[in-house]
């Protein structure tokens, strides 16, 4: 059972209590953008076999979103933080750095 | 090779079974092939035999990781139908659904299909309306399918409860034609008759890199050295966006985990399969008893090969009100399998930015049905360079907006 601590409320939730979002911190475009940029940002998704990073909902909980590093070969949880963000926070980037010495970053 | 025969079995029961040879060889790699496949998997070695087959090309190789069909071909719940609402989908589908009635015979090998019957039950408002719009358009399309009313699929499957309170059954669409087969003695079958044809099969060959030069593959690094090829073939479902970082492109793919489950083998209570798409629980009878039960996917990105136990619980909780005499039964085994999931849940069957590279992938949670039409298509793809039933499954589609949109369709995985 996957279990991440929601960085608003501090419950520890187990997975049916939170709805995933797919991958996070991607870069939005719209109307305006190249038919590549805008097919880019609504289907290719990096799906890595190891460390990701990705959106989650409080769902049966405080409702909020929040974002998790995890990895998808292990389930191991790096860590949760709050969803205002546009990047991994760096400790956060070190600590998998630390565990992870052969990843290639979040980039 | 030795044909299988009931002369054979005879021949063999009187020397003491000492002359049955190896259903396929083990050779070591050339320098050089015209074609390779990576993925010893149903689709892989399908494309394979079809692409000698139909097209006379057999100076192939067929590379696995693991061992042949240790993925999702032998992780699959084996159901086969061909009732889907897209006219794509079906052409491919039924194409392969028709290839698996005389699969036994093609490649002289007993693939177990058995056209038994297949029910999807409509436990939903929402689902009654979908799947008399999915019997129409299976009308138009030539596929046999029919709405039966809950009385008839009561005759159908004596064990079922039509009267649930929370999932009554309000109807199903029934495919006479649809039904299971023996998962494993796919990919066997393929491989023996590929093997036949002189190609050869690298089990145990991890592929760790592509060669590349002006825009087209030159071959593939693997752990037992460098293999060159003319054309290449991705076909390795769970992780093709990894083996297709190594080709230097990105797929519109997430990878989640995929249960199934089967329970203690006990006698024949029903002969039909039984899909109930609202709680996500899929039921045959298998051969030797057992109740094969395919549950929901993860909702996370996931490589694990294990599913989150809560959605056992969710899909046995919805089947005992459908089906109560299986309350007291044990489950043996539980496992998952890597799909690899597109936007509009239906496959790849495509040309890639690398001239010479083909890619099939994106089955999602049902590419054992398709594996005999994936195949023939696949073939043709690589052969050719175009194959009407390929055509609409291309990778320019997510840009072009031609989505085949199943995910809507069935109103849940497929």
């Amino acid at each position: 059972m996957l279990i991440l601590e929601c960085p608003y409320c501090g419950v520890k939730a187990e997975e049916s209590e939170l709805a995933a979002g797919g991958e996070a911190h991607l870069k939005r475009f719209g109307a305006g953008s190249t038919d590549e940029d805008f097919e880019g940002y609504l289907f290719a998704r990096k799906n890595p076999k190891g460390v990701h990073f990705e959106r989650w909902r409080h769902a049966y909980g405080c409702g909020k979103w929040f974002l998790a590093a995890r990895c998808t070969a292990t389930l191991e949880v790096f860590g949760t933080y709050p969803a205002q963000t546009a990047e991994p926070p760096a400790d956060l980037v070190a600590k998998i750095k630390q565990k992870r010495p052969e990843w290639e970053g979040y980039k | 090779m030795k044909r299988y025969s009931v002369f054979a079995i005879a021949r063999e029961a009187m020397r003491h079974h000492t002359g049955w040879e190896r259903a396929w060889a083990s050779p070591e790699p050339k320098a050089n092939y015209d074609v390779i496949i990576i993925g010893a998997g149903g689709h892989g070695l399908a494309t394979a035999y079809y692409l000698g087959k139909n097209f006379g090309i057999t100076n192939v190789a067929v590379i696995e990781k693991g061992w042949l069909g240790g993925g999702n071909t032998g992780r699959n719940t084996t159901i086969i139908r061909s009732n889907y609402l897209q006219d794509p989908s079906a052409a491919i589908y039924d194409k392969a659904l028709k290839l698996y009635e005389n699969l036994s015979q093609d490649l002289n090998y007993n693939v177990m299909f058995s056209p038994r019957g297949l029910l999807m039950l409509a436990q939903t408002h929402h689902e009654v309306r979908g799947y008399l719009r999915t019997v129409h358009a299976n009308n138009l399309q030539g596929v046999a399918t029919e709405w039966i009313e809950p009385a008839k699929v009561k005759e159908i499957v004596p064990i079922i409860n039509i009267d649930g309170p929370r999932y009554p059954v309000l109807g199903a669409l029934w495919q006479r034609r649809g039904g299971t087969a023996r998962h494993d003695a796919v990919a066997w079958g393929y491989a023996r008759a590929c093997s036949d044809m002189g190609m050869h099969i690298l089990q145990k060959t991890e592929v760790t890199g592509v060669r590349q030069e002006n825009g087209a593959v030159t071959g593939v690094e693997t752990s037992r050295g460098f293999i060159g090829t003319k054309k290449l073939g991705i076909v390795v479902a769970g992780h093709s966006g990894q083996v297709a970082g190594m080709a230097g492109f990105r797929l519109p793919l997430e990878a989640v985990a995929l249960q199934a489950l089967v329970s203690e083998p006990i006698k024949p209570c029903m002969d039909v399969v039984v899909m109930a798409n609202t709680v996500h629980g899929y039921m045959s009878q298998s051969d030797k008893g057992e109740m094969v039960i395919g549950g929901g996917t993860d909702s996370f990105n996931n490589f694990t090969q294990r599913g989150s136990f809560h959605h056992i619980e969710e899909t046995l909780r919805a089947l005992v009100e459908t089906f109560p005499m299986i309350s007291r039964l044990k489950m043996l085994r539980q496992w998952g399998g890597i799909v690899d999931m597109t936007g509009d849940r239906s496959p790849i069957i495509s040309k890639t930015p690398l001239g010479n590279c083909f890619i099939n992938c994106g089955w999602g949670t049902g590419g054992f049905k398709a594996i005999p039409g994936s195949g023939w298509a696949m073939a043709e793809l690589m052969a050719r360079g175009h194959a009407p039933l390929a055509a609409e499954f291309g990778l320019d589609r997510f840009r072009e907006g031609r989505f085949i949109d199943e995910s809507v369709a069935a109103g849940v995985a497929h």
